[in-house]
């Protein structure tokens, strides 16, 4: 059974008018998130993203956005309270500021 | 740490020698990795950055690269038998190679500071590094090529997919590509889980047994001691059971959201505790604590199973953000009506 999380919350945006059709996006995507074909890619499945930013970070013509970070509660909730921004607590040893 | 004991031998290249890494596991691999497994000395469990062997790779072969946390590294190394190739260990602090590059530790500067430093372009003639898909959020492949001259392919989510891909010449399927969250890759966190919110529990369980001598207009020790095996006992099992319940039946659990999920398995065990206490098969005290136990057991169901969102490998920060500004309010509402149940029940009671 696919696990699907909340439909019509994620940031990612594709622009069309940028994308030269590499795929370098579908290649990152854990989630299949993106189609290419016909020298364009287009965003497929939206609400399978989990914004780990992988696609965006690659796109050689900068042509997504997404608001990219972690997807963990504890870490947000130790982020509030600690004030060290979100998604600083999964892994303390890293000593890395978000 | 080149004397590390998965090292066994060297390996001569240009640029000096090169420790090779065994691919078969050894009993101490193995223990390291059931104690990490259980949350004990995780955060400390690396291996030394820097170039390994694996086989006898030449300058030809290609290059994996991993991070330095030693569950990634032997997971790696313990797929590559009979292949010759080399590893690039990224310094990410001893973190697994996907959340490092959420960090950005698993990123393009290591790359490019790890490869100096290793003279890799003395190494090898076929300059391509060979990446791990889940390193991607933390990596941007063209700056890499740009900063280093080396190409970046990106290989398998999974370690246990290279040899096919390498076999393939660099070509992963559709299918590699795709991270799981399958019931043995969700029941292996169930131990760390446990072990990260006993702390929580116990405070809860302390803190409850000490109200439990509350009587009218004073406090009895006598009470409390008396009532602190079976609070305790109610208290570790609203953590318990969502704990594990949660990850083993998430896809089944109705609601996308997380919160939903564990509210539902609290309702579940909320409904058994009530049956249970009107069969005489437990005795949480009165009707009011009875309530009290119930919708304090909601409340935390839900609450563990929000948390269990980090550890999926599908939840976006807008949807963890979307899911909190609800479920938080309610899971305060629960937990506060519950102290109110209880404490009200356990005075009405003395």
């Amino acid at each position: 059974m696919p696990l699907k999380y909340l439909p019509n919350v994620v940031t990612l945006e594709l622009d069309a008018a940028r994308c030269n059709g590499c795929g370098m996006c579908a290649t990152v995507c854990p989630h299949a998130v993106f189609a290419v074909g016909a020298g364009q890619a287009r965003i497929g499945d939206r609400d399978a993203c989990m914004e780990c930013g992988a696609c965006a970070r690659n796109c050689p013509n900068e042509a997504i956005s997404v608001r990219a970070g972690v997807g963990c509660a504890a870490g947000i909730i130790a982020g509030l309270l600690g004030g060290i921004g979100p998604a600083s607590a999964c892994a303390p040893s890293a000593g890395v500021k978000s | 740490m080149t004397g590390a004991p998965f090292v066994t031998g060297r390996v001569s290249t240009p640029a000096g020698e090169v420790p090779r890494a065994s691919t078969a596991l050894s009993w101490r691999d193995h223990w390291g990795t059931l104690f990490v497994r259980l949350a004990m000395g995780r955060m400390a469990y690396t291996v030394e950055p820097g170039l390994y062997a694996v086989g006898s790779p030449s300058p030809e072969s290609p290059v994996l690269v991993s991070a330095n946390y030693k569950l990634s590294f032997d997971h790696l190394r313990s797929r590559l038998g009979g292949l010759d190739a080399w590893i690039l260990v990224l310094d990410t602090k001893g973190i697994n190679v996907w959340c490092a590059a959420g960090k950005g530790t698993f990123g393009t500067d290591e790359i490019v500071r790890r490869v100096a430093a290793t003279r890799l372009a003395e190494v090898v003639t076929g300059r391509r590094l060979i990446l791990p898909q889940l390193g991607a959020p933390g990596v941007s492949a063209h700056e890499v090529t740009r900063q280093t001259r080396f190409g970046v392919v990106y290989g398998p989510v999974r370690a246990a997919d290279i040899p096919e891909f390498l076999r393939a010449g660099m070509k992963a399927t559709p299918g590699m590509r795709r991270v799981r969250f399958g019931i043995r890759d969700r029941a292996v966190l169930i131990p760390v889980e446990l072990v990260i919110g006993a702390k929580l529990i116990f405070g809860v369980a302390s803190v409850m047994v000490l109200l439990g001598g509350l009587v009218r207009w004073g406090y009895s020790v006598d009470r409390a001691a008396a009532s602190a095996p079976g609070v305790a006992a109610l208290a570790l099992a609203a953590f318990a059971f969502p704990v594990v319940l949660v990850p083993l039946l998430l896809p089944w659990l109705p609601g996308r959201a997380f919160a939903v999920k564990g509210a539902w398995v609290g309702a579940a065990m909320a409904l058994g505790l009530y049956l249970a206490a009107h069969a005489g098969v437990v005795n949480p005290g009165g009707r009011l604590e009875l309530w009290g136990w119930m919708a304090g057991w909601t409340a935390l169901a839900s609450y563990v199973a929000m948390n269990f969102t980090g550890a999926s490998t599908y939840t976006s920060l807008s949807g963890v953000y979307a899911e909190m500004k609800r479920a938080i309010p309610a899971q305060a509402v629960l937990a506060a009506a519950a102290a109110v149940l209880w404490i009200s029940g356990r005075l009405a009671g003395s």
